[in-house]
């Protein structure tokens, strides 16, 4: 069998490959289906349809869950350029969110609405980007290994959030802090148009659009592609490399905060210590599959979204859990993050004896 | 010849990679007991054709065959069977281990591994063919010509009939050439197959038999070396009428000034070994200072010290703006020096790895020395794009597009764009290290052109070379460096290769104190 890299793909052949992907990763998710749990197939994936576009309602959760997770998403992409594996999304979203829920608790009565929301923005943005500053500063600094650096500081931020959860805990007893300025909505992100998501979507779309320019168009975005193609050829340049991490790592971190504040502040109304969700890591995946590309990150956030919708509603029709739902995400993801390498490379078989008979 | 049986026979050879075709119908015969040579300019496809006889790739189509006999190569291991032997460019040794232990690792033998008898083989070998090695020596502490010579004794170890070379005195000194080839003739009489990839034509006439031109990919004809020219061989693989004069034009007198002066300049690396020792010496307007040294006696590091790269340990680097008018530079980083007006250009020695990035096309490395211009946070591509275009055009950079990373471009290719860079920036002195490192004839005079229009100009240019055959054409005054010191600084005009070779190492190897 040998392998060798192909030639420029015709596009029009190339989405003909993903789809047979999707196709083929269909087929292999209902066998496994029928054979494991004795459900037809297709009315399993007709259930999936429905939790995910079955109702307006559903369709604007769903489109709500892709654009928290296209946000984070986003926010790792700078540093990820930059080749700095940011893993503390999940902590930096959560210290956005803890940084609005202590505005809209602490300030809610003293400030009128649309200076409270000011205030909440920019201290989400300011906990979001400390709380990947720490990291950034050490790898600047003594070169430690950001990935773990990251990783530990997502549990630091948990405990923090547990912590404040307990001392804001209403009613008391409850272990929870229940919704916040339930009565005077104080902190709210006003709604705009039919539904309260569609605040969030908009404000995430033009973030798409921000964070494109920001990495395709300026100086900044293109300093930090060249720290993250080579150290050596960025000092060569007269980049201050330490300055970069630093700043990018200032951005990544505040993208992450405002993620936090569109959660608290605009449809949760609360903070738990896992509102982030584990989007933190979803994103990372997000990213990757995007090859850093934020406008190809909206289709990705969009499958995740969804499967994650789909799998939620057959847990519950067919009396099957979410973990069923998550099996079926991970052949179908196997199958488009698997096909690429049919898209890159061709295959050919031949066997010794054909060589040497001269076929 | 004709009537004997080639040890190697491929016909019809076709590679490609993605849309570039490396191979195209490549034919190739390879005799005992002689030594052939290949020649050709960068990506002519050379070495791609010889990995695919060391099973590194393997043909998209065609056939090989080894002693007449149909094979088919599709591993490195493949290749050891049949008794093909590559030494890279790159050498792949392990440094912990001795030279014995590299050469007999991975060789699968039956019974109890026994070093002693391994020693001996190995001993017995070196007396046959007349290398000078030591069996219980670490890698780390061997010169990287006496590498060589481990990567050569572990092919022939493993029992390698056919041995391919890629351009293997590129690392070595004259001296080191000269061990090198008499090696390579000693196998050439044991009646071995010896096939060797080279840009350097004399070398090509002075150690082979028959010559193999390729060009773009593509067989263009054969010679047999003793009935041949080096101007022949020239025009046949670039395909037209090429000079191999390197011109020195007199440097003009109007621009004779210091530009550069360096006095007692010391610099320690990062683990604190002295790299350059109390060194002194101008660079003059108009004229070419050339550097020479076995590699690693300090170059590097003295180019970076000037270019604000490399941390200085004492002394002082001088720009002088006017006759009298200097600027220290040490404590400056690139940026720096260049918002002080000192015009300063930089062509490092590792191309892909500082002076340019891989991942990105000719516009945008064009733009990563300049592209802090303009007052808006938005980078400007016009200009680059322009300046790419120019580039592309004026120096005959083979490319896809200017929108291609140029780490898929080859390595005379790669130079063109970062030479072409620098020179665009219109620089008062102009570094260069390894300027013509790997490339071919063509490329490498068109460097040289490009380097004494630069001296004409009235700019201080400093080259770093390896070739003293280069270095003593092209220079007007040569500095050489020997283990971190100044050996000398001696006339171009008035020295020869085997006087710098000697300076080279006068102060006796690489030590640094």
């Amino acid at each position: 069998m040998h392998i060798t890299k192909r030639k420029e793909m015709p596009i029009g052949q190339a989405i003909a490959i993903r789809l047979g992907a999707i196709v083929v990763a269909l087929v292999v998710c209902g066998v496994l289906t029928a054979c494991l749990t004795g459900l037809n197939p297709v009315d399993v994936y007709a259930a999936m349809l429905k939790g995910a576009f079955g109702s307006p309602r559903k369709i604007w959760v769903l489109l709500q869950e892709i654009a928290i997770l296209l946000c984070v998403s986003l926010a790792l992409t700078p540093a990820f350029r930059m080749k700095f594996w940011n893993l503390g999304g999940e902590g930096q979203v959560l210290m956005g969110g803890l940084a609005s829920a202590a505005c809209m608790l602490l300030l809610g009565d003293k400030l009128p609405g649309p200076a409270l929301i000011a205030v909440m923005f920019v201290t989400s943005l300011a906990a979001g980007a400390v709380w990947a500053f720490i990291p950034a500063m050490f790898k600047a600094r003594w070169n430690t290994n950001e990935t773990l650096f990251t990783l530990m500081m997502n549990y630091v931020a948990t405990q923090i959030v547990a912590f404040y959860t307990i001392r804001w805990e209403s009613p008391k007893g409850s272990g929870k802090i229940g919704v916040i300025n339930q009565a005077s909505h104080a902190g709210w992100l006003p709604q705009v148009g039919p539904s309260k998501y569609l605040l969030n979507i908009l404000l995430v779309a033009i973030l798409t659009v921000l964070v494109y320019v920001y990495l395709k168009y300026t100086k900044q975005g293109y300093e930090i592609s060249v720290v993250g193609e080579s150290v050596n050829t960025a000092r060569y340049a007269g980049i201050k490399v330490e300055r970069v991490i630093l700043r990018t790592l200032l951005v990544s971190g505040a993208i992450c905060g405002f993620a936090g504040f569109l959660l608290v502040g605009g449809t949760d109304h609360t903070i738990t210590t896992t509102i982030a969700g584990g989007r933190g890591f979803t994103a990372v995946m997000v990213s990757w599959l995007a090859g850093f590309n934020p406008a190809v990150m909206v289709f990705g956030s969009f499958l995740l979204a969804f499967m994650d919708a789909g799998a939620g509603e057959i847990s519950t029709a067919f009396m099957l859990n979410h973990s069923f739902g998550d099996i079926l995400t991970g052949i179908i993801l196997f199958f488009i993050i698997g096909c690429e390498f049919f898209v890159n490379y061709k295959v050919r078989f031949e066997s010794k004896r054909e060589v040497a008979e001269g076929v | 010849m004709a009537q004997q049986q080639p040890a190697i026979r491929m016909r019809n050879i076709c590679k490609s990679f993605g849309s570039v075709q490396a191979n195209h119908n490549m034919n190739l015969d390879v005799y005992r007991g002689e030594i052939l040579a290949l020649l050709g300019e960068n990506g002519s496809g050379k070495t791609t054709l010889m990995n695919m006889l060391s099973g590194i790739y393997y043909p998209d189509s065609g056939t090989i065959e080894i002693d007449g006999k149909r094979v088919n190569i599709s591993s490195p291991k493949d290749s050891f069977d049949y008794g093909i032997g590559m030494i890279h460019q790159h050498f792949k040794l392990v440094n912990v281990f001795t030279a014995a232990e590299n050469i007999v690792l991975g060789v699968k033998e039956k019974g109890k591994f026994n070093i002693d008898a391994a020693v001996e083989r190995i001993k017995e070998i070196c007396d046959t063919y007349g290398f000078d090695v030591d069996p219980y020596q670490k890698i780390y502490d061997m010169s990287v010509s006496q590498k060589q010579t481990v990567e050569i004794v572990k092919q022939l170890y493993r029992g390698a009939e056919i041995l391919i070379l890629d351009e293997p005195t590129a690392v070595l000194t004259p001296q080191e050439t000269d061990k090198l080839f008499a090696v390579l003739r000693n196998m050439r009489a044991n009646n071995k197959a010896v096939v060797i990839i080279t840009h350097k034509l004399n070398e090509v006439e002075n150690i082979s038999d028959r010559v193999v031109v390729l060009r773009k990919g593509e067989y263009v004809g054969e010679m047999i070396t003793s009935e041949t020219t080096q101007q022949e061989m020239t025009n046949m693989m670039v395909g037209r009428q090429i000079s191999l004069n390197i011109e020195r034009p007199d440097p003009e007198m109007k621009y004779r000034m210091k530009r550069i002066v360096v006095k007692n300049l010391t610099v320690k690396n990062r683990e604190g070994v002295t790299k350059l020792d109390d060194v002194s010496f101008d660079a003059w307007t108009g004229e070419i200072l050339g550097i020479a040294g076995i590699s690693g006696s300090g170059q590097k590091e003295l180019l970076e010290a000037i270019a604000g790269l490399q941390p200085v340990e004492s002394g002082s680097i001088e720009y002088m703006v006017d006759v009298d008018e200097p600027v220290q530079l040490i404590g400056m980083d690139p940026v720096k020096i260049a918002d002080m007006g000192v015009a300063l250009s930089f062509v490092p020695e590792d191309r892909l790895g500082m002076g340019l990035v891989g991942s990105m096309g000719v516009t945008d490395n064009m733009m990563l020395r300049s592209f802090r211009n303009g007052p808006t946070p938005f980078t400007d591509r016009k200009d680059p794009k322009h300046l790419a275009e120019v580039v592309v055009d004026e120096l005959e950079v083979d490319t896809p597009g200017i929108a291609t990373p140029v780490r898929r471009l080859s390595g005379g290719n790669v130079q063109k764009v970062l030479v072409g860079r620098e020179i665009a920036s219109a620089p008062t002195v102009l570094l260069s290290a390894y300027a013509v490192r790997g490339l071919d004839v063509n490329s490498s005079y068109l460097i040289y052109d490009l380097l004494n229009m630069q001296k004409g100009n009235g700019v201080a240019v400093v080259y770093v070379g390896e070739d003293l055959d280069v270095l003593v054409e092209l220079c007007d005054r040569i500095l050489v460096l020997c283990g971190g010191k100044v050996s000398g600084i001696v006339d171009g005009r008035k020295t020869d290769k085997n006087e710098v070779g000697l300076m080279m190492t006068k102060l006796g190897g690489g030590e640094a104190q």
